[in-house]
């Protein structure tokens, strides 16, 4: 299945794990599940951050969260792979990206879901503009991993 | 040849559109684009900088235009 989705509104990635992990219905055959769930902080480089706007590149941004699914299944033996990101205006402690991984052994699953994860980070066309008390800013580099 | 260009995030603020349709002349690189558009923009951006992409696909600088493409411009992504 793969699925990819880019979400206007708030999504709980608990939910969304759960519910995908009954639609796959392939108990018995994975062993392990990797998760990263990124969430919107109150604060970056010092400042109190209000709130987040989240842009992006409608097209693109679905076609190289698919390229990243598609790479991590032929680099690892995977039985599935779910991403879901958040766009649009973004509230503290809000999810703004779901990573998940499933496959027979542990280690396939981490280094997939950090593998996925960092080539969103990297490349994926978001982009981050904070509200603070001195108004609003771009996020010009994302932190290090 | 027309091409269709797209600009996103501080870099669609700074050039005050998101969208424009150029009329080229003759097949030029992505690079030579960049230094059209970016020419009104004020202490100018170094192409290094700024990601490209044509028809939703990064490529280097020297990659060509080619009539119809969808060329884009924009900053480092700072999505997840």
């Amino acid at each position: 299945m793969m699925p990819i989705e880019i979400r206007e509104s708030s999504f709980n990635p608990w939910d969304e794990i759960k519910l995908h992990q009954q639609k796959l219905n392939r108990q018995g055959q994975y062993g392990a599940t990797a998760s990263f769930v990124g969430t919107m902080r109150d604060f970056n480089e010092d400042k109190h951050v209000q709130r987040m706007t989240l842009e992006h590149y409608p097209g693109m941004t679905d076609k190289y969260l698919e390229k990243i699914c598609k790479e991590a299944h032929q680099q690892w033996d995977l039985i599935e792979t779910l991403i879901i990101h958040r766009i649009g205006e973004i509230k503290i402690a809000d999810p703004i990206v779901l990573v998940c991984v499933w496959s027979a052994h542990r280690a396939e699953a981490f280094d997939a879901c950090r593998f996925m994860m960092e080539d969103l980070k990297s490349k994926a066309p978001f982009w981050k503009q904070e509200s603070t008390a001195d108004g609003n800013r771009w996020v010009e580099k994302s932190t290090p991993g | 040849m027309n091409i269709t260009v797209k600009y996103f995030a501080s870099l669609r603020e700074q050039l005050g559109k998101s969208e424009e349709i150029l009329t080229l002349s003759d097949e030029i690189s992505i690079a030579e684009v960049w230094q059209n558009v970016s020419a009104s923009i004020s202490g100018n951006i170094e192409s290094e900088n700024i990601l490209m992409t044509i028809n939703m696909e990064y490529v280097k600088s020297d990659a060509l235009v080619k009539t119809g493409d969808e060329v884009a411009f924009f900053p480092p992504v700072t999505g997840g």
